[in-house]
């Protein structure tokens, strides 16, 4: 049963991902990174993290696609060059991304971690994962982290209205 | 399930990302690639914070998923930006600083 989630979960992430790279349309792009968030979500499930998996759908699918999704629309329909300037890229990037699965999965199994073949360690206990779990180790052993956490999401917000803002006093540009 | 089947999948979506990252021309595909490889990392530390039986992988996940916020934000501030200026949206001819 495990299996058969795990599998049907991979192949619906993998399936996205390649839409994401494959899809001359960004718009179709953002789209199909959604599925795929979707299916990882599921796939974070099985590792026991519900409180990553509803994250994951809520700011991820949700939110941050949306920016996304507006933005694509806001730019347009851009199209690629068929012919690219830079043509040999387009040969070298798969087999370098290849090259680096490879060599991330080598390096991963080939290490040393004694719970490689295991499922983990096997009672983890049935508040694992939980929002109330994780809320408790986020605002008592990470404190510090989270608080970090917001400063950066308002440095984000202010520096976004900067970039993205109109420019009155250039004059032409806005 | 077997943890090096998580990791594994993790290498893999992570390759895919880097491959887009490689050969996408448009910087909001680009940033999307990008969110792949970040969630390719996630799922990576997830899969070790349930090897470890600890729960400090999954808050920095949450950690992570803040930072992949604010660096949409700002990339896609730079795209809207660079749409204003009637640039090109192609990184490829975004090789010149100017001012």
């Amino acid at each position: 049963m495990v299996e058969a989630c795990f599998f049907a979960g991979a192949i619906g992430a993998i399936g996205g991902a390649l839409g994401v790279v494959v899809l001359r349309n960004p718009f179709y792009s953002a789209l199909s990174l959604i599925v795929h968030l979707v299916f990882l979500a599921g796939i974070f499930l099985l590792l026991r993290a519900q409180f990553l998996a509803a994250a994951q759908i809520v700011v991820y699918a949700g939110a941050i696609m949306v920016i996304y999704v507006f933005v694509a629309a806001y730019v347009g329909d851009v199209d690629e060059p068929v012919l690219d300037s830079m043509p040999r890229l387009r040969v070298i990037g798969p087999i370098l991304a290849l090259a680096l699965f490879v060599e991330i999965s080598i390096a991963v199994l080939g290490s040393s971690l004694t719970a490689l073949g295991t499922e983990g360690k096997a009672d983890v206990g049935a508040g694992f994962g939980t929002p109330e779990a994780v809320g408790r180790l986020m605002l008592e052993d990470f404190l510090v982290a989270f608080e970090a956490a917001s400063l950066l999401l308002l440095v984000a917000a202010v520096a976004a209205i900067v970039l993205a803002g109109r420019r009155r006093t250039e004059g032409g540009t806005g | 399930m077997a943890i090096e089947w998580y990791l594994v999948l993790s290498a893999l979506l992570f390759g895919i990302g880097f491959a887009g990252v490689m050969i996408r021309r448009n910087p909001v595909v680009i940033l999307l690639c990008l969110e792949l490889m970040l969630s390719a990392g996630a799922l990576a530390m997830l899969a070790f914070s349930r090897m470890l039986g600890n729960q400090d992988g999954q808050v920095m996940v949450l950690i992570v998923l803040v930072v992949a916020a604010c660096e949409v934000v700002v990339g896609l501030g730079l795209v809207v930006a660079m749409f204003r200026r009637r640039l090109p949206l192609n990184v490829d001819e975004m090789k010149e600083l100017e001012g």
